[in-house]
């Protein structure tokens, strides 16, 4: 078992009315077996406090499942509160349905990635191992 | 930048109460980074202030949710809380999820209270490798109080009391009778005893049970040793008990303060603490050393010629730790 190395830290969150949570369950699954550590912060969390959390556990990767179609409203949001408090070096990846064109606009505003609904389990994983890798050591 | 910003330049703005920084500092306590070492010790320098209130349970006692609602009426006393909640981490992937924040909802988004989750990440007795130090951040940050919540304990996990001056031992309703209440291990490491999920029917009965296995204790002496735990039935959901539980652990602070007991115990953790540093570091010296000698031993084994211990023995010596006789 790793010890004394960079465990790859994700925090994985659902924003606002949207109460299916089977999916990122799978997903915070798929990152355990990955050998990540997961924080999971449940249903209904405000932008805000999803940013805080991130914040305070210092996570390499913010994963936002949106299933809600307000993703236009949230990211864009989340993406601003971070960079209020100078944490925009915390990797912002979108998960849950959404129109390609979105995904699209979302990525240019600073989105990392967006996984849809049909991203298999270890493309999951290895997009998370190389965006961390590109970014670097923290 | 904060990004690879050194862990000593860390340390000022951890002392101010640096959200960003202070979560920082914690990721290098976990990972044990040998960079970290020095600002550590400047840190532990800083500390003293914040009491330390650990909560331990078996799994699903409600140890989280309790949390919350303590640090939320700690907060009506106008006190900053520092939470570390452990969960555990995979012995396959070493990957894990730490899901007490999940709980947590009322107290999330309050700059006053700090919450981390941290991974065990193999440590066993209850605690996360790097919580000791994590504790030290928090206090050096100006939290009053730091809740140390364990991972879900099984009977025999008592590592807490090596890092808390105050152990509140969560119990479920209907998980036992009173043979439990008696037997050794996690009870009795209990400062203060709580009584989780009072609405369940049974909750009196655990009561009780405890109540009277603290009884028998004093039957037994034939006097009250020292100063009995109370037992504090909660209904977290309902709010019910938390002022109670709050004014318990505050109670106890107080008489640890009196009684003299405070500088025992903090020196009692200061023994442990480096006894337990000094283990781990041999245990990574051995990890670090053994590579590439499993190999052979393992086919020895095989073949039956030598035991586990004899092959122990041979591993031992082969890393420079020749065991005495």
């Amino acid at each position: 078992m790793k010890t004394k190395t960079d465990t790859i830290r994700v925090i994985i969150a659902k924003v606002g009315l949207d109460g299916h949570d089977r999916g990122v369950k799978i997903v915070a699954r798929a990152l355990r077996d990955g050998g990540m550590d997961v924080v999971y912060t449940g249903l209904h969390r405000t932008a805000e406090e999803v940013v805080d959390a991130a914040v305070q556990e210092d996570v390499d990767v913010l994963g936002v499942s949106l299933l809600s179609g307000a993703h236009m409203t949230i990211f864009p949001k989340i993406l601003q509160l971070l960079k209020q408090k100078g944490a925009d070096d915390i990797l912002v990846v979108g998960g849950g349905v959404m129109p390609d064109d979105e995904a699209a606009e979302l990525k240019k505003m600073g989105v990392k990635e967006i996984l849809l609904q049909d991203t298999p389990p270890e493309v999951i994983v290895s997009t998370i191992r190389r965006l961390v890798a590109e970014r670097g050591p923290k | 930048m904060m990004r690879r910003a050194s862990s000593l330049d860390l340390v000022d703005a951890v002392s101010a109460g640096e959200p960003r920084a202070i979560a920082r500092m914690l990721s290098r306590a976990e990972s044990g980074a040998v960079e970290a070492r020095s600002a550590l010790d400047l840190i532990y320098q800083r500390t003293g202030r914040a009491h330390v209130v650990g909560i331990t349970g078996v799994p699903g006692s409600g140890k989280s949710t309790l949390v919350a609602k303590v640090a939320a009426q700690f907060r009506t006393r106008r006190r900053k809380v520092g939470i570390i909640a452990i969960d555990p981490s995979s012995p396959f992937s070493g990957g894990s999820i730490l899901g007490d924040r999940i709980r947590m909802g009322e107290v999330t988004g309050d700059p006053g209270v700090f919450v981390r989750s941290m991974a065990t990440r193999g440590a066993l007795g209850g605690l996360a490798r790097g919580t000791l130090e994590a504790v030290d951040i928090l206090d050096a940050a100006g939290y009053e109080v730091v809740i140390i919540e364990t991972v879900g304990v099984g009977q025999d996990e008592v590592d807490i009391v090596r890092a808390a001056h105050t152990t509140v031992v969560v119990s479920a309703p209907g998980l036992g009778d009173d043979i439990q209440a008696i037997k050794a291990g996690v009870l009795e490491i209990a400062d203060i005893h709580a009584v989780s999920k009072g609405d369940k029917p049974e909750a009196d009965k655990t009561v009780s049970d405890l109540k009277g296995m603290l009884g028998l204790g004093v039957a037994l002496a034939g006097r009250i040793v020292g100063r009995l735990a109370p037992v504090v039935k909660t209904c977290a959901p309902k709010n019910e008990g938390i002022a109670e539980l709050v004014e318990a652990i505050d109670a106890h602070r107080e008489y640890l303060a009196s009684s003299g007991e405070l500088e025992q115990r903090r020196q009692a953790i200061r023994e442990r603490r480096t006894l337990k540093a000094a283990e781990v570091i041999l245990h990574d010296e051995f990890e670090n050393h053994r590579e590439g000698r499993m190999a052979a031993l393992l086919a020895e084994l095989g073949t039956g010629r030598i035991s586990p211990q004899t092959a122990a023995r041979r591993l031992l010596a082969h890393v420079g730790m020749e065991a005495s006789e």
